[in-house]
C-alpha cells in the first residue's frame, strides 16, 4: 500500500519536472538577445570587435540560430542522457561546474532543516506548556522578529558583527588553505566551523514559524480530556506531555517540511550570494545575468527537483507517522 | 440573531465581546457583521498597534515629498558618509533656555596622512522648524510646493537624521521616498494577486470536478517552485534600460505571482463549503445567473477572510521586492526603494564605516511585523460568529 503510494507519487514527478523544464527554458530565453549579445558587449568594453562572420559562426556553434523549440528539444534530449550541455561562459560542460555546488546546497539545506527542527521543537513545546510565561514571551518576540527579518539582512548584520566586533571575515564555507584541498578530516572540521553561520541565518525564519505552529498545535491538544485522564492516573508531567499530546502535535510539524524545504532552497540562494558561499546561488545569479542559458537552466531545474523531492519525503514521513492520513 | 435569554454558544461569545469592549448585550444583538468584526479586532492589542504603524507608513508614503527634508537624489560631496544627527529640543543659550528643535553641526576633517574622513561637532547649532519652507518639490507631479515637515531655519544648512550615503545623499529623505515605492508595491501586487486568487480559486471551488483538478495542480505547481530562483530568472529578463515605472510594474507582477496561491486556496475551500448552503441553493432555484450567485451571494460572505489573507500576503511581497532589488535584479537606481537602499549596505567596507546604511532594513522589519500582526488580528476577527 505504502509502496504503491510512493510509486504513484514518483510517477507524478515526471510531468511536473517536464513542466518545470519548459518554464525554466522559457525563463532563460526571455531576456532579449542571447549569450552572444552579452559576450559581444563584453568584448566591446575591452575594445575588441568581432566581425559579422565570426559572430554567425559562433551562433551556429552554440546552436543559437535554431528556432526555440528545436533548441528546447535538443536540450531536453541531452538532459535525459545526463548531459547538461556546455556553459558558454566557462567553456566547460555544465555538469563539471554544478555537482559540487549542488552537493553543498543539498547539504546546507538539510542541515538547516535539522537545525530548525532541533531548535523549534523544544522551544515550541516549552512555549505551549508554559503559556504566557516570560520564556514564552521571549520566544514569541524573537520568533516574530526572525519571521520579519529578510535572510540577506540577517546575513549582513552577522557579517557586520563579525568584522567590527570579532575582526574576522565570516563569509564562505572554507578557510583559504582548505578551499581547493581534497576532502580530509581537517577540511570537514573547517567546514563545520564555517557552516553554523549560514545555518543560523537561513534557519531563523523557518524556526520562527515552526515554533508558532508547534505552540498552537500543542495548545489545542493540551486541553483535551485524554491529557486529564493521563494526569489523573499519576503519570509524571514530563512523560505525560511527551507521550501523548506532543505526538499528536508533531504531525503538522512534519508536514511543514513540504514548504520549509522550498523556502530553504530559495533562501539559500540569497544568503549564499551575501555570504559568498560556494553553493548554487552565486553561480546561478552570475549565469542568469550573463545569459549563460544551459548553466542557469540546469540550476533552475535541479533546485526545483530538490524542492519536489523534499515534498515527497515529507508526504512519506507523514504517512509513516500517522496512519490516519489517507493514501490519496 | 439571538435574544437576551439565549444561552447558545454564539450568545455567550457575543456577551464576551460585548463585555470586553464595553458594549451592552442588546447592542451586540443588533450590531452589523462589520461592527462585530471591528469590536473583535479591537481586542487584539498587537493588531491595533499594527494598524497604527501601517497607517503611519502609508501616510509617509502618500506625502513623502513633504516628510523628506531634502531632494533624495541631491548629492553632496562635502557630506559623504555624514553620521546621523540627533534632534534636540531643549535649547540652552546665554539668554535663557527654550524649546527649539536643533541639531549639532558636524565639521568634516580629513586626516592628512591616511586621508580618512572624520566628522566632529563644531559646537554650532543648526536650528530646525516644523512645517518650515525648504527645497522646492513637485507634489504628486501636480504642483510645486516648498513646505516640509521639518526644515532648517537657514536654507543653506542641511541636516542628516539618518546620516548620508557614499554620495552624500540624505538617507532620511531617501528612506521616506523608498517607503512610497516599497509600501505601494505590496498594495499593487496584492491587487493583482486578489484578481488571480478569486478568479481561479472561485472557479475551482464553484465548478469542482475537472476544473478544480486542473487549477489545484496549477497551484501545487506554483507552490513547489523554489520562488527565489524563479524570480531571479524572471527579473534577469528585465532590460535594465527600461524606465523606472515599467520596471516597477513588471516587478510587481513578478512578486504577485506568489501571493495569489494562498488566497486561491482560501477562496476555493470556502466556495466548496458554501456551494450547497441553503442560501446559494435558494438563489439558484430563484433563477439567479451564475455571475449573480457568485458575486452577489457568495463573495460578500468571504470579504473579511479575503481582506485578512491579502493583508498577510503584502509583507511577503515587500520582502520579495526587497530581496530582488538588493540583489540588483529588482528596481534599479535612480528608483528608490528599501531594497535599493539596502543594496548600498551590501559592501562590508561601507557598512563598517557607515552602519546607518542598515536603517532601511529596520523599516522593512517593522513594516513586515506590523502587517503580520494586523493580518493575524483580522484573521481572528474575520468570522465574529465563530468561536
Amino acid at each position: 500500500m505504502l509502496l504503491r503510494y510512493i510509486l504513484k507519487r514518483i510517477l507524478w514527478m515526471v510531468p511536473f519536472l517536464f513542466a518545470v523544464s519548459i518554464v525554466a527554458f522559457l525563463l532563460i530565453q526571455a531576456p532579449p538577445g542571447d549569450y552572444l549579445t552579452t559576450y559581444i558587449a563584453k568584448l566591446g568594453e575591452s575594445n575588441e570587435v568581432l566581425d559579422q562572420a565570426s559572430i554567425e559562426n559562433l551562433r551556429a556553434r552554440f546552436g543559437l540560430d535554431r528556432p526555440l523549440y528545436v533548441q528546447y528539444f535538443k536540450w531536453v534530449a541531452n538532459l535525459l542522457q545526463g548531459d547538461f550541455g556546455m556553459s558558454f561562459e566557462w567553456r566547460q560542460p555544465v555538469s563539471d561546474l554544478i555537482w559540487q555546488r549542488m552537493g553543498l546546497t543539498v547539504m546546507l539545506s538539510f542541515s538547516t532543516l535539522l537545525f530548525t527542527w532541533a531548535v523549534a521543537f523544544p522551544i515550541g513545546v516549552y512555549s505551549a506548556v508554559r503559556k504566557y510565561s516570560i520564556g514564552d514571551y521571549v520566544a514569541t518576540t524573537l520568533g516574530f522578529i526572525g519571521l520579519a527579518t529578510p535572510n540577506f539582512l540577517l546575513a549582513l548584520i552577522m557579517m557586520y558583527v563579525g568584522v567590527v566586533y570579532f575582526g574576522s571575515d565570516v563569509g564562505g564555507l572554507f578557510s583559504n588553505e582548505y578551499k581547493n584541498a581534497p576532502w580530509s578530516l581537517a577540511k570537514f572540521w573547517d567546514l563545520l566551523k564555517h557552516l553554523w553561520l549560514p545555518i543560523v541565518v537561513l534557519g531563523t525564519s523557518a524556526t520562527a514559524s515552526l515554533i508558532r505552529i508547534m505552540r498552537a498545535n500543542l495548545l489545542d491538544e493540551l486541553n483535551k480530556p485524554y491529557v486529564d485522564t493521563a494526569r489523573a492516573k499519576g503519570l509524571s508531567e514530563f512523560w505525560l506531555i511527551m507521550k501523548y499530546p506532543v505526538r499528536v502535535a508533531l504531525n503538522p510539524f512534519v508536514s511543514t517540511i513540504g514548504w520549509v524545504l522550498p523556502n530553504l532552497v530559495s533562501g539559500a540562494v540569497v544568503t549564499a550570494i551575501v555570504l559568498s558561499l560556494p553553493t548554487a546561488g552565486p553561480l546561478m545569479l552570475q549565469a542568469l545575468l550573463a545569459q549563460d542559458m544551459y548553466l542557469a537552466g540546469a540550476f533552475v531545474l535541479l533546485l526545483s527537483s530538490l524542492t519536489v523531492v523534499g515534498m515527497l519525503l515529507s508526504d512519506i514521513l507523514l504517512v509513516l507517522l500517522d496512519p490516519r492520513v489517507k493514501y490519496e | 440573531m439571538s435574544d437576551t435569554t439565549d444561552t447558545s454558544p454564539e450568545a455567550g461569545r457575543e456577551a464576551e465581546i460585548a463585555a470586553s469592549v464595553g458594549h451592552r448585550h442588546e447592542d451586540v444583538a443588533i450590531a452589523s457583521q462589520w461592527q462585530l468584526i471591528w469590536w473583535a479586532f479591537r481586542r487584539h492589542k498587537l493588531a491595533m498597534v499594527g494598524l497604527w504603524v501601517i497607517g503611519l507608513f502609508y501616510l509617509v508614503a502618500l506625502f513623502c515629498e513633504f516628510f523628506a527634508p531634502d531632494d533624495p537624489t541631491q548629492q553632496n560631496r562635502r557630506a559623504v558618509f555624514h553620521p546621523p544627527q540627533m534632534i534636540h529640543f531643549i535649547d540652552n543659550r546665554e539668554d535663557g533656555w527654550g524649546i527649539r528643535p536643533f541639531v549639532w553641526e558636524m565639521d568634516r576633517h580629513r586626516d592628512p596622512d591616511t586621508l580618512a574622513i572624520t566628522y566632529e561637532k563644531s559646537g554650532e547649532k543648526i536650528y530646525l522648524r516644523f512645517f518650515g519652507r525648504g527645497e522646492e518639490y513637485r507634489m504628486w507631479g501636480l504642483f510645486d510646493w516648498d513646505l516640509h515637515f521639518l526644515a532648517t531655519v537657514e536654507p543653506r544648512d542641511q541636516f542628516f537624521l539618518f546620516g548620508a550615503d557614499r554620495l552624500g545623499r540624505d538617507m532620511f529623505s531617501r528612506v521616506m521616498y523608498g517607503t512610497r515605492v516599497s509600501m505601494s508595491i505590496g498594495l499593487v501586487g496584492v491587487a493583482i494577486a486578489m484578481v488571480l486568487g478569486i478568479a481561479l480559486g472561485g472557479a475551482s471551488g464553484y465548478y469542482g470536478g475537472r476544473t478544480d483538478a486542473i487549477i489545484q495542480r496549477l497551484i501545487e505547481f506554483v507552490l513547489s517552485l523554489p520562488t527565489i530562483p524563479i524570480w531571479l530568472a524572471l527579473a534577469a529578463a528585465l532590460p535594465p534600460s527600461w524606465p523606472v515605472y515599467q520596471q516597477y510594474f513588471v516587478i510587481t507582477l513578478i512578486v504577485s505571482l506568489v501571493g495569489w496561491t494562498e488566497l486561491g486556496r482560501v477562496v476555493r475551500g470556502r466556495f466548496l463549503a458554501m456551494k450547497n448552503d441553503d442560501f446559494v441553493i435558494a438563489a439558484r432555484l430563484d433563477g439567479a445567473s451564475e455571475g449573480r450567485i457568485i458575486f452577489r451571494h457568495m463573495l460578500p460572505s468571504l470579504t473579511s477572510h479575503i481582506i485578512a489573507s491579502l493583508t498577510l500576503a503584502i509583507p511577503l511581497m515587500i520582502l520579495a521586492e526587497t530581496a530582488l532589488s538588493f540583489l540588483g535584479l529588482g528596481l534599479q537606481p535612480p528608483a528608490i526603494s528599501w531594497g535599493v537602499l539596502l543594496k548600498e549596505a551590501q559592501n562590508i567596507r561601507s557598512i563598517s564605516q557607515a552602519p546607518w546604511l542598515f536603517i532601511p532594513g529596520g523599516f522593512v522589519v517593522v513594516a513586515v511585523l506590523a502587517f503580520n500582526f494586523l493580518g493575524d488580528g483580522m484573521r481572528d476577527a474575520a468570522d465574529p460568529y465563530a468561536h
